[in-house]
Formats: structure tokens, C-alpha cells, sequence
């Protein structure tokens, strides 16, 4: 296939006819095209929002049923132990994962940008395909791989080997899993931004005696911000929301991850184990305010480097 | 992209690459363990599987087929069931998505309305409203609804997809030319028809994209499911098998026999993703950089 959509010069403002009829007629065909889209919007993001909010203002007692509490749900919320606890645990994850992630990701995506062999090919797909898998699938093989009774690193380090399923190395058993199942993802959307470099650049750089790693240093990377930055909000917002690792490796790491390991876990046993909706919605709207918060002003803080809401 | 002085400029740089491609080799290694951990137990029985023989090589008996038919036997065949639900999900879902994603940020990238700039500035922000902070709101609602523990608990949620109509609208944006519809019009073709003849064969990578996209997040999709779904007949595999890994981590007794439909049950879950992925790669890898290249 050749490239059918050859990219039209730029134009920020479509054409704007006659006004008057015709523009009444482009303004009716232009909501008819959204408001599909809105209204499941409105239905499934909006309300749910706006019913949860609601939920958590609430409070049920055994004895007098439900009762207005306005927001004492979220200064309990923000003083519980459970909370604070998971909510320092992802933060300390995503502060070490994130770096890690995409540092890995960066350095595939520069080697296979460099390497053109069918070998790189097939490796660059290769790595992707832990994306393709669901995450439960993922921690369950990894926990496999981990588990004394059967898995494989008992058999090369015997009894001295590390039991990333115990208390105090479970947070490294996750990071694992976590890099292994997203590095693909972001490698390849790095590797796009790198193949869209006017390669006339590198040889120009060459001339003023540029080696690789000044190329690689001073050329690639800068101008791949944006895809960098894409890539550190969606991690900082799944990280932050983490959920379906822990709680698969809950069951083969006995002890070790508690139901409150991190808040979305904590909201998930409130409101299905506990049956305490008022209060699960109050964390999960308190985790998603304050995630929301961060990303928004971290978009806001790198504005000017290009970010990918420009 | 200038192919032809790509390509002698990256033969003269491939020559020095061997330690880059050794290093590709670990990497691929450590990428690749999990799969050849599934792929070789898969094939044991439980005595295999615990029985202190190698984890990373097969055991005396390979038994793929004998496994295989357990995990399609099994409790009256319930596998079976959880794979066509994760189709059902996967698929409506998914479409519905791309369809809605596609004809929204078609609409946000080529027409002037009011309230667009706003209405865009709120889709950005759903942007960053993670997936799962939704699912505790929307069982709540659907719960009230009576909508919890039906196939529409799963397929209802997975239609919301505000990236996939960022990808649309910075896509189509640029490569739909309003010249094209321009003169679409003057030819007397209407808005429906231009949409459909110019604006949809033109955004076929991005949509491919999306849908792709989109059906895999579903098919993957687990804390949804599991909030939303307590009938044992209704769960995606993802839950299915989670399910079945609580079973048997709570009972070690009882519970040795399932690891080996567990493994197997894995490995047969991938496969339908790792097809799709293998064979549309030539649509995705494109379209995967689109939200990045602007």
C-alpha cells in the first residue's frame, strides 16, 4: 500500500463558507457527527461521575440508614491509614517505574531506530507482544515464573533464590511485570516519532563530526519529545490507578499484597467486599481528583516543550 | 519518507551493529521467557507441573492434546463460554466504539459548530480519566439502573473511548483535505455521502487503529467484568481465569489439578490477540504513533 493519506498542508480553521444559511446547515451536521459520541458521554461518563459524587456525600449507619454527611467521606478519606498507605505506594512505584520504563523503551527504540536487520524486524515485534495480552494473563505468568513450587528460578539459583512474591520483594516482582507488559507499547510509539525524523539531519550532524551517541543525544531525543511526554502522562495516569496486577498476585503471594495495597484495591474491597458504596465512591473520586490534578498540572508545566494537547 | 536514501544510509550503519544485535538477543530472551514458560507447561499435568522437573523444558510426557480437552471439558465446558463472551464484549464493543470515535472526531476536525471548542476541551480532559476510576461510578449507577450482572454491564462502558476520537480528529484533520470535501460539494454529493466515499477510505489506518485498539482493551479488560459480573455464565475468559487462580491457590489440595487447565487456559486465551496483532501489524504500527507526531 502506498501512503493514501498524504498529509495535506496544514490547516488549523476548516473553510469558512457564506454566512447565514449555509453556516447554520455545517453547525446542524457538525453536532449531528458528535453527538453519538455525546451522548454516550454524557450517559456513561458524565452521569456516573455525577451519581458517584453524589453517593459519596452520603453515609450508612447501621442504625439511623443513610445520612448527609457532606464531605466527611473525603476527610476520611484523606486521613485513613488504608489510603495514605496504597496512596504512597503507587506514588513510590510510578517515581521508580516510570524512569525505568522509559529508559528501557527509549534505549530499544534507538537501538532497533539504528539496527535494520530482519532480526531487529522480528525483535521489534516480539517485544511489542506482551501489550497484545490481557494484563491478568500477564501477572499470572510472571507469577508462575516466580512461584517456588514451580517456577524456573528455583531450579537456577536453589535455595538461594529471591522470592519476588514475599513481603519485601514484591515491589520489584510488580515493577517486572509492569515494564515487561508495557516497554512494547511505548517503544513502538517511540519508535514511530524516531522514523519520522528527516534522516538528511543525521548526515548533516555527521559532517559537523557528530558520532552516534551525540546524534542519538542531541538529535533524536529532543526532537521526540512530545511522544516521550504522551508516554509519561498515560504511565503516571495507569500507575497511579493500579489495580489488576497486585490483585491477581494476591492469591499466589499469600501475605503479602493486603486488600489495601493500593486505593483502587481499597475502593474495590469497600464497595464489593464490605458493601460500603458511600465510601468506595468517595476513594475512587478522591484517587481519580487527585490523578487527574497531577496530570493536569504536569501537561500545564511542560506546555511549551510540546506537549501532545497543544 | 525517502526510502531510497534511507536505505544506503542504513546499510553503511548496519555493519558495526553486532553488539547492538546481541543485546537485541537478551532482550528478546527475557521478552519471550513468559511464552515459553506457557507454551511448556501447558503441556504437562499436574504432576508435571509440580513434579521437580525442569520449569523451562518439557517434561517425559507431552500431552497438548489431553490438556487441551480437559480445559474445553471442564465443568460442562464453561471455557468455551467465557472465550465466545470475550469475543461478544471484545467485538460489539469495540465496533461501537470505532464507529462512535470515528464519526466524532470526523465532526470535531471538519466542521465549525457551537460549542465545539469547549465541547473538545472537555474530551481532552476525559483524556485523563483513567478507565478504572470509572468502574466503581458506573456499577453504582448501573446497579441502581438494573443494569449490573448483564452483557450490557460490560458492553455499555467499553463504548466510551475519548482517545480513540482524539486519534480520529488529529488524523482526519490532516489527512481529509477540505479542498476534497470542497469539491465534493460543489459536485452536489452531500455531507453524508462525502463523509462516507471521501472522508472514511481516507482515514482507513487510523481507523483500523482504533478498532484494534479498542477491541483489545476490551478483550483484556478485567476490573470492569469483575465488578460488574456475578453469574459464573457471563464472565470474559480474563475473569474466568481469575476465578479459577483464586480456587486454586485457596484450596493447594484440591486445587493442583486446575493449574494445569489454568496454564492451558492462558495460552488459549493469547492466541486469538497474538493473530490479530501478527496480521493487522501493517495497519497499527502507523497508526500506534499517531497521538505523538504532531
Amino acid at each position: 500500500m502506498t501512503l493514501t493519506a498524504e498529509p495535506a498542508p496544514p490547516r488549523t480553521e476548516p473553510a469558512t463558507g457564506a454566512p447565514g444559511k449555509v453556516r447554520l446547515r455545517e453547525q446542524l451536521t457538525g453536532w449531528l457527527f458528535v453527538a453519538p459520541f455525546g451522548l454516550v458521554f454524557l450517559a456513561l461518563l458524565v452521569a456516573p461521575l455525577v451519581y458517584a459524587l453524589y453517593l459519596s456525600l452520603f453515609r450508612k449507619a447501621l442504625i439511623g440508614g443513610t445520612s448527609f454527611v457532606f464531605l466527611d467521606n473525603y476527610t476520611k478519606v484523606f486521613t485513613d491509614p488504608s489510603f495514605l498507605g496504597g496512596a504512597w505506594f503507587v506514588i513510590r512505584f510510578s517515581l521508580v517505574l516510570i524512569p525505568l520504563q522509559m529508559l528501557i523503551s527509549l534505549a530499544i527504540a534507538l537501538i532497533l531506530d539504528s539496527v535494520t536487520s530482519r532480526f531487529a524486524r522480528f525483535s521489534r515485534l516480539m517485544i511489542f507482544l506482551p501489550y497484545a495480552i490481557p494484563v491478568v494473563i500477564g501477572a499470572l505468568m510472571w507469577g508462575f515464573l516466580y512461584s517456588k513450587n514451580f517456577g524456573p528460578l528455583h531450579d537456577v539459583f536453589g535455595a538461594a533464590a529471591p522470592d519476588l512474591l514475599s513481603s519485601n520483594m514484591i515491589f520489584y516482582g510488580l515493577l517486572n511485570i509492569v515494564v515487561w507488559q508495557w516497554a512494547g507499547y511505548y517503544m513502538i510509539i517511540i519508535y514511530a516519532a524516531l522514523q519520522g525524523i528527516d534522516p538528511t539531519l543525521y548526515e548533516a550532524a555527521r559532517i559537523d563530526g557528530a558520532g552516534g551517541w551525540q546524534i542519538a543525544l542531541r538529535i533524536k531525543i529532543p526532537l521526540i519529545t512530545p511522544a516521550l511526554l504522551l508516554i509519561l502522562v498515560f504511565a503516571l495516569i495507569g500507575t497511579l490507578q493500579f489495580f489488576n496486577e497486585p490483585q491477581i498476585l494476591r492469591d499466589l503471594a499469600a501475605g503479602s499484597i493486603g486488600p489495601d495495597f493500593t486505593p483502587n484495591m481499597y475502593a474495590y474491597q469497600q464497595a464489593f467486599g464490605l458493601a460500603n458504596f458511600n465510601y468506595g465512591s468517595a476513594i475512587s473520586f478522591a484517587l481519580g481528583g487527585v490523578v487527574f490534578v497531577c496530570v493536569y498540572i504536569f501537561l500545564f508545566a511542560t506546555r511549551k516543550r510540546g506537549s501532545f494537547l497543544s | 519518507m525517502s526510502l531510497q536514501v534511507q536505505g544506503a544510509e542504513r546499510r553503511r550503519r548496519s555493519q558495526s551493529s553486532l553488539p547492538l544485535q546481541v543485546l537485541l538477543g537478551f532482550l528478546l530472551v527475557y521478552f519471550l521467557v513468559p511464552f515459553w514458560w506457557v507454551i511448556v507447561n501447558s503441556s504437562k499435568n499436574a504432576a508435571g507441573l509440580f513434579g521437580g522437573g525442569s520449569s523451562l523444558w518439557f517434561a517425559e510426557d507431552v500431552d497438548f492434546i489431553g490438556n487441551l480437552r480437559d480445559l474445553f471439558t471442564y465443568d460442562g465446558g464453561i471455557y468455551t463460554r467465557w472465550l465466545l463472551n470475550s469475543a461478544l464484549y471484545a467485538f460489539v464493543g469495540g465496533a461501537g466504539a470505532t464507529v462512535l470515535a470515528v464519526l466524532a472526531g470526523y465532526g470535531f476536525a471538519k466542521y465549525r459548530f457551537a460549542g465545539r471548542r469547549f465541547s473538545f476541551a472537555v474530551l481532552l480532559g476525559a483524556v485523563m480519566v483513567p478507565a478504572t476510576a470509572l468502574v466503581i461510578p458506573t456499577f453504582v449507577l448501573f446497579s441502581r439502573l438494573g443494569l449490573t450482572n448483564t452483557i450490557w454491564a460490560v458492553i455499555l462502558p467499553s463504548l466510551l473511548n475519548p482517545f480513540g476520537v482524539y486519534l480520529m480528529h488529529v488524523y482526519a484533520r490532516d489527512a481529509v483535505s477540505d479542498e476534497l470535501l470542497d469539491a465534493a460539494r460543489v459536485d452536489g454529493a452531500g455531507e453524508v455521502r462525502s463523509f462516507l466515499q471521501i472522508a472514511l477510505p481516507l482515514m482507513r489506518p487510523v481507523i483500523v487503529t482504533v478498532l484494534l485498539l479498542s477491541v483489545v482493551a476490551t478483550w483484556n479488560n478485567y476490573f470492569l467484568p469483575l465488578a460488574m459480573l456475578s453469574d459464573n455464565d457471563l464472565y470474559p475468559v480474563t475473569v474466568g481465569i481469575g476465578q479459577w487462580q483464586g480456587v486454586a491457590s485457596a484450596n493447594n489440595a484440591g486445587g493442583t489439578s486446575l493449574w494445569s487447565l489454568i496454564v492451558m487456559g492462558s495460552l488459549v486465551s493469547i492466541v486469538p490477540l497474538i493473530i490479530a496483532f501478527l496480521s493487522l501489524q501493517r495497519h497499527w504500527r502507523g497508526g500506534l504513533s499517531i497521538g505523538s507526531l504532531k
